[in-house]
């Protein structure tokens, strides 16, 4: 290994242990507390959290397995609340391939499990910066980067699921609040373009309406009902205009 | 409630379903619209889904937060996001408020047992 790059890869790792750990770990730490309550032993929590890494559909597979449903109607909602990575990886991974590519296709496909919301915002970003112009020390920095958020993420969940137990009634609910709490925050406060917008109120709307009526569905109904119904009315608008 | 092999066999499962999208984006990256219609269905239907989980925990969860009440909740979610909007975006500032009025909003209601 080039030491310039294993420079990258330690300078990846140091950017990632404020804000982006802390906040990642906040959640999972939620998260954990969630898995203990609907019985998970701690190894399926470090489990999931590094097969899946994707906090909304960790939660939903725990929501959807709680309420009975069939695996492949979990395993279709899991897939769809993770669609977002679609595009993220599609435009993360040109910037740390292009040209005559270094790197091997499986290692891309790899790469491709360490993309989240956190590391794809943090990396595209800081992509444009001097200092990571070069394509191996992107590749550096984004592992060592994704490296930090989910050994930070999967700490913060044991901890989390083994605190759970040793807190006083107050702070377990409090706990147990703070995921739904850090996504609420996150959908409703970064939402800017007008499709999300209106695929956040169609989405939460249908979700809500059909709980009553048939719960194990609510989810799924929810992306398809919902995210067509806010998809259509934007086509509408663009139409009109 | 499911056993552990049960949970193993879903977590598998969920995560090979979350990884396809993600491999799926490696192999079409270049090749694929990201302005197309198609594309802008699929990050709606994505949104909304997560938007549908994210108010049924809220609104009407199970386990450990169906003991809680929902104007609780409710209330613990419109502080989070109003700190963090006068915080200027600091997420760390609306996580303290929205769990300290949470929490509480909750002991004030005798809660704690």
């Amino acid at each position: 290994m080039i030491p310039g790059s294993r420079r990258a890869f330690v300078l990846g790792a140091r950017e990632a242990l404020g804000v982006p750990a802390a906040v990642l770990g906040a959640g999972f730490l939620g998260y954990g507390s969630l898995a203990a309550d609907a019985g998970y032993p701690v190894y399926l929590t470090l489990l999931a959290t590094f097969a899946i890494w994707a906090l909304p559909g960790q939660l939903v597979l725990m929501e959807m397995q709680a309420a009975g449903a069939a695996l492949a109607a979990t395993a279709l909602a899991v897939s769809l609340s993770a669609a977002r990575f679609f595009p993220m990886t599609l435009t993360l991974m040109p910037l740390m391939r292009r040209g005559a590519g270094a790197r091997r296709l499986w290692q891309f496909l790899l790469a491709a499990q360490l993309v989240s919301m956190t590391t794809w915002a943090v990396a595209i970003r800081r992509f444009e910066d001097g200092d990571l112009q070069d394509l191996e020390a992107r590749w550096q920095y984004f592992t060592g980067f994704s490296a930090v958020c989910i050994g930070s993420a999967a700490v913060c969940a044991v901890i989390g699921q083994l605190l759970i137990g040793a807190l006083p009634p107050l702070a377990k609910y409090g706990l147990a609040l703070l995921t739904p709490l850090y996504f609420f925050v996150t959908l409703v406060g970064e939402a800017r373009s007008k499709s999300s917008i209106a695929a956040l109120v169609c989405g939460a709307g249908t979700a809500l309406a059909l709980h009553a009526v048939a719960p194990d569905w609510s989810l799924l109904g929810a992306g398809f009902i919902g995210g067509t119904a806010a998809f259509l009315l934007q086509r509408a608008r663009a139409v009109r205009r | 409630m499911p056993s552990a092999a049960e949970i193993g066999l879903a977590i598998a499962a969920c995560g090979l379903a979350t990884w396809l999208w993600r491999g799926l984006g490696v192999l079409l990256s270049g090749r694929l619209d990201p302005e197309s219609a198609m594309f802008e269905w699929v990050s709606c239907v994505a949104y909304a889904l997560v938007a549908g989980l994210i108010a049924r925990i809220i609104v009407a969860p199970s386990g450990l937060l169906a003991e809680t009440a929902l104007g609780d909740r409710l209330l613990a979610c419109a502080a989070a996001l109003l700190a963090y909007h006068l915080a200027r975006r600091n997420m760390f500032a609306g996580m303290i408020c929205g769990l300290a009025v949470f929490t509480g909003a909750a002991y004030v209601r005798g809660l704690i047992a």
